[in-house]
């Protein structure tokens, strides 16, 4: 899922203070599940900053609700009348929500509360790891399960480094050395060989390196005709 | 303003915290007739927006009264009582507000002498910071 942070409230209020009616909009998908833009989040952080705005003596009016997922123009529209009630709208989603919004209703102003940080996984209650950069172009199958562009600090396509010792990252001992794993989980599917051969230069142009990237898939894309049957529904 | 009473919220666990806040009033024990309590299960249970919502709706100081860490009626109640208050007092410190306005306190039932030592702490704390508007009155 997408991992993301909430910004420090100091920025938070900075962005905000020269706003009378502020919506905060949280998300129920991925920044929900990883404690940050969820119901109780948003509640929090309308709560902390009528607080604050108390405190300052300012005249400021916060409200805040959730969406089902942000990052899909259907579910922001039925909050539509809300969001432009306001003179701003504090995203509490991912990047991604805050851009909908954004591409939505561009001359509305829409600002970020998250920082978003990572594709990740929960590793216990309260942690998440970054396991999968958005490459586009998978290799784990060739890497036991495991990826090193996402999990080793240098992304080495042969590995490990140099700098790996006793199963530990030189960039941060606390860190476990990705292709330590790699070489272990290999060894336990008793494909060992499959460390050996050496993985040429990858690709990046399936990457960001090629610009924007846009994926299309046709045959669910909505003909002119349909599109036409679509609006009249509206 | 100057004889404005301080608005003081406690949410207290009914087990070991209410138990020691009882015993404390059987044994002759007062204090300040202006601090409001809240029974709550557990302390487990109080949440960050009750806590923020407390602040909110007027309250100068905020504390939460629940069982040691080690002897909790429901056995891990009070620590997540203390994580959901030290991540309030965070909060509180990056919006700028005095997070000592915030405190947990952990008693066993028998500890009479603990509830009003609290009560009288963040009473001074709110006498001492007073309401959290500016010039307002904390209404």
């Amino acid at each position: 899922m997408i991992v993301a942070k909430r910004k420090p409230l100091a920025e938070i209020v900075e962005m905000v203070r020269p706003y009378k009616k502020v919506t905060v909009v949280g998300c129920r998908s991925c920044v929900a599940i990883c404690l940050a833009g969820g119901e109780k989040e948003v509640k929090m952080l309308v709560s902390a900053l009528r607080l604050r705005a108390k405190k300052d003596g300012r005249k400021q009016e916060f409200e805040g609700f959730v969406v089902e997922r942000q990052c899909e123009k259907e579910w922001v529209k039925e909050v539509e009348e809300k969001l432009l009630d306001s003179d701003l709208t504090l995203s509490m989603a991912c990047s991604l929500g805050a851009q909908t919004i954004g591409d939505m209703y561009p001359s509305h102003l829409t600002f970020p509360g998250l920082n978003t940080g990572m594709f990740g996984v929960p590793e216990e209650q309260g942690v998440w790891s970054e396991k999968c950069v958005g490459c586009g172009n998978c290799i784990i199958h060739t890497t036991g399960g495991i990826c090193p562009i996402a999990r080793c600090a240098k992304s080495m396509l042969n590995g490990p480094c140099g700098g790996s010792a006793n199963r530990k990252c030189e960039v941060n001992l606390e860190v476990d050395c990705a292709w330590a794993a790699i070489y272990d989980r290999l060894k336990l599917q008793n494909r060992l060989d499959l460390i050996e051969p050496i993985t040429p230069a990858k690709d990046w142009s399936t990457s960001h390196a090629g610009g924007r990237r846009t994926y299309v898939r046709e045959d669910a894309k909505l003909t002119p005709h349909q599109k036409k049957g679509k609006e009249a529904l509206k | 303003m100057a004889d404005r009473k301080p608005k003081v919220i406690g949410f207290v666990c009914e087990r070991h915290g209410m138990e020691a806040a009882v015993l404390s009033a059987r044994s002759g024990k007062q204090h300040d007739a202006s601090v409001r309590l809240v029974e709550v299960p557990c302390t487990g249970r109080v949440d960050g927006i009750h806590l923020l919502k407390a602040f909110e709706d007027g309250a100068d100081a905020v504390f939460v009264f629940g069982c040691l860490e080690k002897n909790c009626y429901y056995d891990t109640g009070s620590i997540e009582g203390r994580k959901r208050v030290g991540y309030v007092k965070q909060m509180l410190e990056e919006a700028g507000i005095e997070k000592e306005r915030l405190e947990m306190f952990n008693a066993a039932s028998s500890n009479a002498w603990m509830f009003p030592k609290a009560v009288e702490k963040m009473v001074e704390v709110a006498k001492k910071l007073g309401p959290i508007e500016k010039g307002g009155d904390g209404q």
